[in-house]
This record gives C-alpha cells, sequence and structure tokens, in this order.
C-alpha cells in the first residue's frame, strides 16, 4: 500500500533529523568540537578535555534530551488516543505537575542539597502516588469523562501544594532554585541521571508502543472496540501507567517541560493519515526532535540570555499552537 | 478460518441482563439461526440494544447465559470472540478523519497476532468488503466527509472486513433513506446467504417483515413473540406492544403493515 511506504518514509526521515540534531547537540557548546573528531573523543580514554566534556556533559545532555522529548511526545499521542481528545497532554492527568511537586518537596526542605538522587526519586513518587490517586478516584472501569475530571482535580492540587511551598520558602535563595527547577532544563546532568532515568523511560515508551492497534479501534469508540476483542482497562492502564512512567522519570530528570506532548501530536497528525498507532512512533520521534532544537537554540543564545528549556518550549510551543487552532477553525467553517 | 464455525447457532438461554442495577433483559430465550437474517424489534426501551449486547458479548450475562455452539460465550477469549462475532453499534462514531481503507482495515484486527502487519489476506478481505458494499469509489476519502448513507456502507464493510460468522448490528438502518436502507438490507441479505448469521435490532416493522426470515418481538425486557412478520407483527401483538393499530397488506407474496393510528 502507498500509505505503507508513505509511514516508512516519515519514520526515516524523522530518524535521520533526529540524528544530525544529536550530532550537532554533541558538537555545538561553548567548546566546539568538530564532528569528525566526536566518535574518537566519545569512545577513547577520558584523558583529554574534549573526551572529558563529551562524555561528562554533552553526551548525558544529548541522550536525556532525546529521551525527555521523545517520552513526552509518545505520552501525548498516546494519551489523545485514549481520551480521543486532542488536547490532551501528560499534564491532564495530573502526572507532571505531581512529579513536579515530589521534586519541589526535596527543594524546600532542604533534602536534595544533601542527597542528589532524593530529588528524582521524590519526583518518581509523586507521579506514581498521582496514578494511585487518579485510579482510587476514578475506579478501574472509568469512562474518559471521569478520568480527565480526576486527573485536573489532581493536577489543581499539586500545582496548589507547589505554590505552597514557593509561598513558604525559608529562604529568597530557595523560593529561586524552585521556580528556576520548575522552568525545566538539562543542563550540568550526569551519566546517573541516564543511568536510571533511560530505563524508566524506555519502559514506559515500550508500554505505550503496545497500545497502538487497540488506540487504532478506539477511534470507532469503545463498544467496537470491546467487539474487536480489547479489554479497555487493560489498554487504559497501559497508556496511563506508561506515561506516568514515562513523563514521571522525563520530569525528575529535566523539570516540568510543557507543550512537547501536546503540539508534537498535533503538528505529525495529518502525517500519517490520523491513526493513533502509526502517530505513536512518529510523536516519539518528534518529541525527540522538539526537544533537542530547544537545547541547541538555548545553547547558541546562552553567552547572550540565559534562557531555561521550558520557557523556550513553552515560546515555541504556544505560537504554533495559537496557528493550529486558527487552521483547524478556518478548516471547520 | 476454522471450519465449522459457520453452522453454529447463537444462543442465549434464561439470559437476564442488567444495567444499573436494573434488569433490562429478563429470562430471554432465543436462537439465532445460521443462514437467517433476524429482527428485534420492540418499542424504545424494551431491551432490545441490550440484548443485542449481551448476544456479542459485550454485557455479561447477570443470571442465564450466551452460547456459541455448545459453549458459553463468556468462555472465548476477547480475540476469538471477536473473530466470531461482528459489532456494529449504534449511531458508531469515528473519532478521527481516518480514509475509509483504514477504517475498513480496523475490522482485520482481531485476524493479526499482537505485532503482527496486514498481509496479502487481509488485503484482499478489505477489498471484498469495499466491494461488496460498493464503496470502492470512496477508499481514499475521510470518513468523517461522507454522507450518511455512504458512511453506513463503510462501517458495515468495516464489520464484513473481518468476516464474522456472525453480524449483530444496532439500528443500522435508522436515520438512511429509503433508497439506502433497502440497499443495505439487501447487502445483510446477501451476506446471510452465505452461511452467515445476522441479527438487526429494527424500528421499521417493514423492512423487518420484508426482509427478515425471524422476528423477535421484546417489550419490557422480555420476548413476547417469535417468528415470521404475520405471527409477530398480528394486530393484537401491535397493540398491545407498540399501542397501535395498522393497515395490513401483501405484495409480492409478502406482507407489510401501516401504522395507522394509536390504539
Amino acid at each position: 500500500m502507498p500509505g505503507e511506504r508513505a509511514r516508512a518514509w516519515l519514520l526515516t526521515g524523522l530518524g535521520l533529523v533526529l540524528l544530525a540534531l544529536a550530532g550537532a547537540s554533541l558538537g555545538i557548546g561553548y567548546v566546539a568540537i568538530p564532528l569528525h573528531r566526536i566518535p574518537g573523543a566519545l569512545l577513547g580514554p577520558p584523558g583529554s578535555a574534549e573526551a572529558l566534556i563529551l562524555q561528562e556533559l554533552r553526551l548525558p545532555r544529548t541522550l536525556l534530551g532525546m529521551a525527555v522529548g521523545g517520552t513526552l511526545g509518545i505520552a501525548g499521542a498516546g494519551l489523545q488516543g485514549l481520551l480521543r481528545n486532542p488536547l490532551a497532554e501528560p499534564g491532564v492527568l495530573g502526572i507532571s505537575n505531581s512529579a513536579a511537586l515530589g521534586a519541589v518537596l526535596t527543594l524546600y526542605t532542604g533534602v536534595a542539597a544533601v542527597a542528589p538522587l532524593a530529588l528524582p526519586a521524590s519526583a518518581m513518587a509523586g507521579a506514581l502516588l498521582a496514578l494511585l490517586v487518579l485510579y482510587g478516584l476514578a475506579g478501574r472501569e472509568a469512562n474518559v469523562q471521569t478520568l480527565i475530571l480526576a486527573g485536573v482535580a489532581i493536577s489543581s492540587l499539586a500545582g496548589a501544594l507547589i505554590s505552597v511551598a514557593l509561598n513558604l520558602a525559608p529562604s529568597p535563595h530557595a523560593t529561586t532554585e524552585i521556580l528556576f527547577w520548575l522552568l525545566g532544563s538539562l543542563a550540568d546532568r550526569g551519566m546517573d541521571h541516564v543511568a536510571w532515568g533511560l530505563p524508566l523511560m524506555g519502559l514506559g515508551t515500550l508500554l505505550l508502543l503496545s497500545t497502538g492497534r487497540a488506540l487504532d479501534a478506539l477511534s470507532m469508540g469503545e463498544e467496537t472496540a470491546r467487539s474487536l476483542g480489547f479489554h479497555l482497562g487493560s489498554l487504559r492502564f497501559r497508556v496511563i501507567v506508561g506515561a506516568t512512567l514515562g513523563v514521571g522519570a522525563g520530569v525528575a530528570v529535566s523539570g516540568s517541560i510543557g507543550f512537547v506532548g501536546l503540539v508534537v501530536p498535533h503538528i505529525l497528525r495529518p502525517l500519517v493519515g490520523y491513526q493513533p498507532a502509526r502517530l505513536l512512533p512518529a510523536s516519539a520521534l518528534g518529541g525527540a526532535i522538539l526537544l533537542l532544537l530547544a537545547d541547541l537554540g538555548l545553547r547558541l543564545a546562552a553567552d547572550r540570555v540565559d534562557l531555561k528549556l521550558g520557557v523556550v518550549t513553552a515560546l515555541v510551543g504556544a505560537p504554533f499552537f495559537l496557528h493550529l487552532v486558527l487552521k483547524t477553525r478556518r478548516m471547520t467553517v | 478460518m476454522s471450519s465449522g464455525s459457520l453452522h453454529r447457532t447463537l444462543e442465549a438461554r434464561r439470559l437476564t441482563l442488567r444495567l444499573g442495577g436494573v434488569a433490562v433483559v429478563e429470562g430471554a430465550d432465543l436462537a439465532l439461526a445460521p443462514g437467517e437474517v433476524s429482527a428485534l424489534l420492540g418499542p424504545n426501551g424494551a431491551g432490545k440494544s441490550t440484548l443485542l449486547r449481551g448476544l456479542a458479548g459485550l454485557q455479561a450475562p447477570w443470571e442465564g447465559q450466551v452460547l456459541l455452539g455448545d459453549r458459553p460465550l463468556a468462555d472465548l477469549p476477547g480475540r476469538q470472540r471477536a473473530r466470531e462475532i461482528g459489532y456494529l453499534p449504534q449511531a458508531a462514531t469515528v473519532h478521527w478523519p481516518l480514509v475509509v481503507e483504514r477504517v475498513v482495515a480496523l475490522g482485520r484486527i482481531p485476524h493479526l497476532g499482537p505485532w503482527q502487519r496486514p498481509g496479502a489476506e487481509d488485503a484482499y478481505a478489505v477489498d471484498r468488503a469495499l466491494a461488496a458494499t460498493g464503496v470502492e469509489g470512496l477508499r481514499h476519502r475521510a470518513v468523517t466527509e461522507l454522507s450518511g448513507g455512504e458512511r453506513a456502507r463503510v462501517l458495515l464493510a468495516r464489520v464484513l472486513a473481518g468476516e464474522p460468522s456472525y453480524l449483530l448490528a444496532d439500528e443500522p438502518v435508522a436515520g438512511l433513506d429509503p433508497y439506502h436502507q433497502v440497499h443495505f438490507m439487501e447487502l445483510v441479505r446477501e451476506y446471510a446467504a452465505r452461511g452467515r448469521t445476522v441479527a438487526l435490532v429494527m424500528h421499521d416493522l417493514n423492512l423487518a417483515a420484508r426482509f427478515c426470515d425471524r422476528l423477535f418481538l421484546m417489550d419490557e425486557g422480555r420476548l413476547v413473540a417469535e417468528g415470521g412478520a404475520r405471527e409477530v407483527l398480528d394486530p393484537g401483538h401491535l397493540a398491545r406492544v407498540f399501542g397501535i393499530r395498522a393497515l395490513y397488506g401483501e405484495s409480492e407474496g409478502e406482507p407489510y403493515v401501516v401504522p395507522w393510528g394509536r390504539a
């Protein structure tokens, strides 16, 4: 079928763009490293300055950028498919805010300064707690409305508690620290972040990828999906747990990064013929591309202005989203 | 396809189905025979749709059971049930502007392994379903842009692509113009003629009388009559169940009824 070939080209194209961006992300920075010296410095002994920069700074930053962006993209695509709503994104079920709350608590109490791994662990705990509360509130056989309502409630509560932490922060320094963390960043992350973050994000991505065909069936409604042999409870579980693991780990590593999970599936949906299953892998690649691009952009601007990653994605994402809204309106009028 | 699956009955035995604690279907006994088109008739709220969902395995029995051949339907794994029974819900919606070909290909899902891609046989089945329902020309159109009649045929093609032995459809002709109603009924008759079993929830007594082999009449959750159009649509039943009186006639050896007033 011609559709199959177009799909292969799209994924190949996205993959090549991602590869090029990964190369740029390794090479570009305060110290520029020419492309041909990257493999040697990456794989060689950690003696030279270039090897040190690449292995300790740029490699983890690039890997985490790809993983966090990819996870946000596929989680957005999965949730939009599950809720059959193009406005769904990882924030809608309260996952992002709850993970952020977990991280903020360690900054607020100062635990993060003493035990560096306490922050990501607490963020992950926040995400998983939100998952339990979501299931407790909405039940195992919840309909879409109940899920969204419960998610919005959790998200608002976590957001309110973050405000409380900011409000009661013990010192202006702590307030600044929390604020900056909330804006999201990939700077100064090491290979230890990669070591525990990547498996969680990988697991989440695999769970989400496994739901493709069920999400396709769900595009015809819940009754049709059930009549085609799918168990809705199991589908819901895989999407929500996959998104929680992936996005929770993503937030734990990089802070809150908005708009990737919302915008990326939106851009790619027409290119995959609106098919939820094909949107999943494409959104993973697209999310990785968008986040690497944003991170590269702020690194290039770093000597003039110090922007945080979440700020850049929102700055790029929001106008783009407005454009999409206008385009959709023109199409339906 | 497993041989022999074409000649089994789909049967409800003393089937009681509850929705939100209320018995919507009570003690229903019925058997759908291979090669026949059956109609489930009755006023709004009689339990027709719920009974159909019970027969499709989408609503668990509160009491009694649904049997596929000699096996309880509830014992069948979801995928196997989906290969045997195709279900077309009432007022089916498509949430994304998928092209027709993709929508019809969804009907092949029960025949695919978890990570298996559709093969040549699946492509043939999709082509056959598109041809049988006369929507080949719409293959590359977005399903959200189609007229009601076109969409109804595409959604039927989606079910037919799975080549189920049992086709259960909930008010498939409601909202279609007369031409498309008749066309739809002819399509399901052709499908039944190949040894398949078809059951439709319907409101149009004449389409049921003209195109269905067996009529089941429901009232307040109970089956009150079963048989051909002459027995099931007699004046007594119409007055008691629907609260109407009707004019009767016959054309080409088939009976018809015209609702004429309230009883």
